[in-house]
């Protein structure tokens, strides 16, 4: 079995909005020093299976299709063993 | 010849009731609604993908519902010439399944915009819009992710193409950044896509029907739509 963690990033043309209110949010609070705060996702699943490339190929695809929007979003992929 | 229009219903939705009363009961219309799982779109002639929050908006607006066996048969559809037209969600929902460029962001603000708003309309030549008779509506908007976002390569081909349908713009008409109520690129209000079948739009003209309401600004574009099959 596979454990499979994903990072999707919204793009750093576009604006992400929920990061500038969080910035906003540490100015109130004082910490002038923080900037650029950006709002990103954190997905985990496993894949029930002991074939790599199958695991690495069913991941890269649910991204593609559906956990991450390619027009706005970039996503990392990270699979580990899982016993 | 009666049209006969089909509301797409998934579980979320909230304007599907409407937008059936609207073409049915006040433009006479055959309407008929057809739940997200089903595999037919039962003859329709039209169809509509309504406002609401499918799946509850979850992961990205209209993520989910593209996902949907009837959205298969609508993308056939679509892709064979027929009429679609999503309206809010519904919009969200053609960005997210790829019948029309470009995805809906979170509105600049961060805040759900509920308010009437104007919208100039700059192709009159579309199915949508060759029967209206006004250069600008006056239709609500009601959404927390209307933030239309297409990359330079796709917003040069909307225009070179007249997909851009509606702008938001002033009670004068003037199209303007102070009049945009959601950080949308270029004030886009609507866009069709490249073969003119599909619209997508954040305002309501199902909301803009029915006289008693005082403002009838959307019906015009149903009637558009009618008139493309005389």
């Amino acid at each position: 079995m596979y454990r499979a963690k994903i990072f999707v990033k919204r793009r750093k043309s576009i604006l992400d909005p929920q990061g500038k209110a969080a910035e906003q949010g540490a100015k109130l609070l004082g910490f002038n020093n923080i900037s650029k705060v950006r709002i990103d996702k954190s997905i985990e699943f496993f894949i029930n299976t002991e074939d790599y490339n199958l695991a690495q190929k069913e991941s890269d695809e649910f991204c593609k299709k559906l956990l991450a929007n390619p027009i706005m979003e970039d996503y990392e992929l990270v699979l580990e063993k899982f016993r | 010849m009666k049209i006969r229009f089909g509301v797409v219903v998934f579980p979320g939705s909230n304007c599907d009731h409407d937008a059936y009363y609207s073409v049915k009961q006040l433009l006479g219309n055959d309407a008929e609604f057809l739940w997200h799982k089903e595999h037919s779109l039962k003859n329709s002639d039209v169809i509509i993908l309504p406002g609401g929050f499918s799946y509850g908006d979850y992961l990205r607006s209209g993520a989910i519902a593209k996902l949907s066996p009837l959205m298969n048969e609508v993308t056939n559809f679509a892709e064979k010439g027929g009429i679609v037209i999503g309206i809010c969600n519904g919009f969200q929902i053609l960005t997210e399944s790829g019948l029309l460029p470009g995805v809906l962001l979170k509105n600049d603000s961060l805040k759900f915009a509920c308010k009437d708003v104007f919208i100039k309309v700059t192709n009159k030549n579309s199915i949508f819009t060759k029967s209206l008779i006004k250069d600008y509506l006056k239709i609500p908007i009601a959404h927390g992710e209307g933030n239309y976002f297409a990359d330079e390569a796709t917003l040069t081909s909307l225009k070179a193409n007249n997909q851009i349908v509606f702008k938001y713009c002033n009670q004068d008409g003037e199209v303007n950044s102070l009049y945009n109520p959601n950080g949308s690129i270029d004030n886009i209000a609507g866009i069709v896509n490249k073969t003119g079948n599909v619209l997508g739009m954040m305002p309501h003209p199902e909301r803009v029907c029915n006289p008693i309401l005082g403002n009838t600004d959307g019906v015009g574009i149903f009637k558009s739509i009618m008139n493309s099959f005389k």
